[in-house]
């Protein structure tokens, strides 16, 4: 248990260090996203009946700061630390693979929740935003920041180089999180692209997320919090197998 | 008792290439061992199979009686180990690294050892500098620290004195000893054979991947030949009785065995006689290098 809780230590102090960057940077980032989309679509979306589309909008950004955050922070750390050799450190102690996976993935969303909330805050000088349901907005952040930091482990183990990583993050993170439907309701898109927009996760994660502030989305929110835990047991289970196997960490 | 380390039939292979093949070891508790060999030779690899960063193919490895593979938690909780690679973490400061270093091993309230390392490495100037601010030796010194911070049993250190000035090496070694002293088993390579030679009880040679000499430094130095004498002449013509025991080195001066350091005498009579000069003479004690570049040099 002092393991885990040391590594968790060191990955939260890791990233609060730096919290100009790893905080305020992406809450200032999800502000200028929220001036500049509200600004021009305000008038013309409304996409739950009587919400604005600025009060629509906070929650998937809020949302959306979060999963980049929880991402960023595991893959970040882990393929600073393979890169510079001090992984070392970690590999040595007698941790166990469990301790390893958890210490990472509880710093991502611990990350990603502070990024999250600080969206929210800053966010809400602008517009009004119903107060949420606490459990269900917890749930999806919770699990979607679980989701992201597995998979920025994933990502971290897999990567041998900072551009293999960027890769991943260009390639993979920001297309998915973006169509998500955070700054639309899929149900604005065309037969085909709403189809393809129910096989990305995030989509659940954002859509249940808005449930608990707006009471409304477009699927039921047990259905989205079945997919998420799924998606979370299933990543969780495939990075506890890449760690106890040492995949790319042990030659 | 068991074994401090016990390598059985290792072999490892990075790709096409066998790194390690069929490695039998054994280092008993309370040992100072030295793993010695050329680049290559597969010393690091050997330690990281024990560390438990690279995975064997095939073997039985144990620290201290616990596999590394199927019992790992206790074979690295019984390991310390000062890599080889000159690693830090630049988010953190001297104290902090070990600190959390501690917290890996699972170690809460370990300030008191922590004080007494950072006193036994001289650190204590540098204990709240930032790891980066620091010099290549400091470098060196807080992963010799980290790897110390469990009181591990078996310490293994990877040319730990590579790129590392004349005190601190001294320094080095003798805190190192006192450990060793203190029950703990010492296992070093290192390129400096005189260090090596010095120090260590008992060597292992490695040459692509292989043992090619496991024996106690007394028992190789006596494999190796006595004295020998090197000297320049002029004019460059040796007395005919010393013809058949002399060659050229290198550099064109004669070399010649020696039975006793008394035969010296003998040589300088003769060379007076004959009315030849000496222009420098050198006499030169076995060492671990000439058993090293032998056993080397074999097949
Ligand atoms: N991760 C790796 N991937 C591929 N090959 C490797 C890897 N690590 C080591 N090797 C190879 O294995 C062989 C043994 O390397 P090793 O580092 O064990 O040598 P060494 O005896 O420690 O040498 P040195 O004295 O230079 O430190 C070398 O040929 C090396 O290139
Ligand atoms: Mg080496």
């Amino acid at each position: 248990m002092i393991g885990f809780r040391t590594l968790l230590y060191k990955e939260l102090l890791r990233f609060w260090k730096v919290s100009f960057q790893t905080i305020a940077a992406p809450v200032l980032t999800a502000l200028l996203y929220m001036l500049v989309f509200s600004h021009v679509l305000e008038s013309r979306v409304e996409v739950f009946p009587g919400v604005s589309y600025g009060a629509f909008l906070i929650p998937g950004l809020a949302m959306m700061s979060l999963l980049q955050n929880a991402f960023a922070n595991t893959s970040s750390s882990l393929v600073q630390s393979k890169v510079t050799g001090n992984i070392v450190f970690i590999l040595l102690p007698p941790l166990s693979h469990a301790e390893f996976y958890w210490a990472y993935v509880i710093a991502a969303m611990v990350r990603g929740m502070l990024v999250g909330a600080g969206v929210f805050l800053v966010t809400l000088v602008t517009v009004s935003v119903p107060f949420p349901n606490l459990l269900w907005a917890l749930a999806f952040a919770m699990l979607g920041g679980g989701i992201l930091g597995a998979l920025g482990l994933i990502a971290g183990i897999w990567a041998d180089k900072f551009d293999q990583m960027a890769a991943f993050q260009n390639f993979v993170v920001m297309p998915l999180t973006f169509l998500s439907g955070v700054f639309y309701s899929i149900h604005t898109l065309p037969p085909f692209w709403q189809a393809v927009s129910h096989l990305n996760p995030i989509f659940y994660m954002i859509d249940g997320f808005r449930y608990a502030f707006f009471g409304a989305s477009d699927r039921s929110p047990w259905m989205s919090l079945a997919i998420v835990t799924g998606c979370f047991t299933a990543l969780s289970f495939a990075s506890l197998q890449m760690i106890r196997r040492g995949y790319k960490l042990r030659h | 008792m068991v074994p401090a380390i016990s390598v059985r039939s290792l072999s490892k292979r990075y790709g096409s290439l066998q790194a390690l093949d069929g490695v039998d070891l054994q280092v008993e508790q309370g040992e100072f061992f030295a793993l010695l060999g050329p680049n290559g030779a597969g010393k690091t690899t050997l330690i990281s199979v024990l560390a438990g960063l690279a995975r064997p193919d095939a073997g039985d490895v144990r620290v201290m009686g616990h596999d590394v593979v199927r019992d790992y938690r206790s074979a690295r909780r019984a390991l310390g180990v000062v890599p080889q690679e000159l690693v830090f973490d630049p988010f953190f400061t001297v104290r902090e690294t070990l600190r959390i270093q501690s917290g890996y091993f699972g170690l809460r309230h370990n300030d008191a050892w922590i004080d007494e390392i950072i006193d036994r490495l001289d650190l204590r100037s540098k204990a709240h500098a930032n790891m980066r601010a620091l010099s290549g030796g400091m470098k060196r010194r807080v992963l010799v620290a980290q790897a110390l911070v469990h009181k591990p049993p078996v310490i293994i250190l990877d040319e730990p004195t590579a790129g590392v000035d004349v005190e601190l090496r001294q320094g080095l070694w003798e805190f190192v000893g006192s450990l060793n002293a203190a029950g703990h088993t010492i296992v070093l390579t290192t390129h400096y054979l005189e260090e090596a030679e010095t120090l260590c009880g008992r060597v292992a040679m490695l040459k692509q991947g292989r043992v090619v000499a496991l024996d106690t430094t007394r028992n190789l130095l006596a494999d190796v030949s006595g004295l020998q004498l090197q000297m320049r002449l002029e004019p460059d013509r040796l007395p005919a009785q010393f013809e058949g025991r002399a060659r050229r080195d290198a550099e064109g001066a004669w070399v010649m065995a020696l039975g006793r350091h008394a035969e010296i005498a003998d040589v300088a009579v003769a060379l007076r006689a004959e009315g030849v000069e000496v222009k420098d003479l050198r006499v030169r004690e076995p060492d671990l290098e000439e058993a090293f570049v032998r056993i080397m040099g074999r097949r």
